[in-house]
């Protein structure tokens, strides 16, 4: 079976790959692309290490067909910092919001994404949205407080 | 290299052509939370990936005459939760959806592929089967319409014919009184397979029950309605009796296995739990409605 073209936007720029119809977004992202910032921990949707943004929606790039990106809208974690750091990963980085830091760009783009629909989230709330990303080192603790120091940052409010 | 064949139609009709013609070795791709963990694992192996997200019916939500709704079999949980009306008026629905997995998971994950993966414990189910969903199915015959609760045939196994596609449900119009609620029990707090689920959909007029549809979820090879639950409901003022009624008619309903997740005595044990507090918060929210 000849391999598929597929023509999609990552981070803002026209991108043209080939792919296997079996091969997975994330396959595609770390591999010809080499975007390796995504990360495989699992392959099956539970680690959320390779999240992504598909049309503005988080998703897990590895519960993705690669060929499904044709015509859609991605945003990866090299796309996160434009001439300085997104505040996230300033925040993530004066609070030690990681320590091995495999989870981390899974963790900064569904974080990303949860500021955007809700600039003001409750811990709960960050917890419940941040559930599907697991971290083995840091407890969640410093996470979900430079999520929430963002939040409050990014809104303007003071310390 | 592989020999699978990705195909993106944009109609019903060249999807239902291909996936007939793929002849059992095509699968439907709507949120692929399912399918690309079964291939993965190498439990399935398709010779045809037949992805439906293309197609305009599949992916809407519709409100149709009256108040009711047309929710496309490929609308993901999150697009269901944006819903600006739906979850007001089918707050069980939209909830059971969105219990599906992680933020990550709902992005993708669809009521249809929740449906025609076939799990006795799929959370989209019991709710749906509660609000009194109906399925339309499309295939190389043509149209028709199923109940939810009558597509499930067994764990993995579907009442459909080859090359049949379920296209949407149809949530009907709701009487003024009306909601729904579906709880789970799961040994955590999130994103975990249902020990028990228990959907509830009713309408109570000046206090008494006069209509009301119950789903139960994983205690059984498919998800059930137990209309006996419905009738201990209906009539009554949801008092403790009716409820002990309708709490004792789910557990006799109970058909479960023993699992890592939960024993028979367990499972049968919890189903009336549930039924008591999903009936507690349906009747709240439609005294608000």
């Amino acid at each position: 079976m000849a391999k598929l073209h597929v023509s999609t936007t990552i981070n803002g720029e026209p991108q043209e790959f080939l792919c296997d119809a079996d091969q997975s977004m994330l396959d595609i992202l770390r591999g010809p692309l080499g975007l390796t910032g995504s990360k495989e921990g699992c392959g099956s949707g539970d680690c959320g290490a390779c999240s992504i943004t598909l049309d503005g929606r988080l998703v897990c790039s590895c519960l993705m067909l690669a060929a499904e990106a044709e015509g859609r809208q991605i945003a990866t974690i090299e796309g996160m910092a434009g001439e300085e750091l997104h505040p996230l990963q300033t925040k993530f980085l004066e609070m030690a919001a990681l320590q091995c830091g495999i989870c981390t760009p899974g963790v900064l783009m569904a974080a990303k994404s949860l500021l955007e629909r809700n600039p003001d989230p409750t811990e709960h709330e960050v917890r419940f949205w941040l559930a599907g990303n697991l971290c083995r080192c840091t407890g969640y603790d410093k996470i979900v407080r430079a999520v929430m120091e963002t939040a409050a940052d990014m809104r303007g409010g003071a310390r | 290299m592989t020999d699978i064949q990705y195909l993106a139609p944009r109609t019903l009709d060249e999807a239902v052509q291909a996936f007939a013609a793929s002849a059992g070795k095509g699968r439907i791709l709507a949120g692929g939370t399912d399918l690309l963990v079964q291939m993965r694992a190498g439990t399935v192996t398709p010779h045809t990936i037949i992805d439906i997200k293309k197609i305009g019916e599949m992916t809407a939500i519709e409100e149709t005459a009256g108040g009711g709704f047309r929710v496309g079999a490929a609308v993901s949980g999150a697009t269901l939760r944006e819903h600006p009306k739906l979850k007001k008026v089918w707050p069980g629905v939209v909830e059971a959806a969105n219990l599906i997995g992680s933020t990550q998971i709902q992005g993708r994950a669809t009521a249809g592929g929740n449906l025609c993966n076939g799990s006795p414990a799929g959370d989209s189910v019991p709710a749906m089967v509660a609000a009194g969903a109906i399925v339309t199915i499309q295939g190389p015959k043509g149209r028709r319409e199923l109940p939810v609760e009558a597509v499930p045939k067994g764990p993995g196994r579907l009442n459909l014919e080859p090359g049949e596609i379920v296209v949407s449900f149809a949530l009907p119009v709701r009487p003024k009184g009306s909601s729904d609620a579906y709880l789970r029990m799961i040994p955590r707090t999130e994103m975990d397979i249902a020990v028990v689920g228990c959907g509830v959909s009713l309408t109570l007029e000046k206090g008494i029950c006069t209509a009301a549809r119950v789903g139960l979820g994983a205690v059984a090879p498919t998800v059930l309605l137990v209309e006996d639950a419905a009738k201990a409901l209906i009539g009554s003022k949801l008092d403790e009796a009716a409820l002990d009624k309708a709490a004792n008619a789910c557990r006799a309903a109970c058909r479960p296995i023993d699992d890592k997740r939960g024993t028979i005595a367990y499972r049968t044990q919890i189903a009336g739990v549930l039924l008591k507090r999903t009936a507690a918060i349906a009747a709240a929210r439609a005294q608000g409605n």
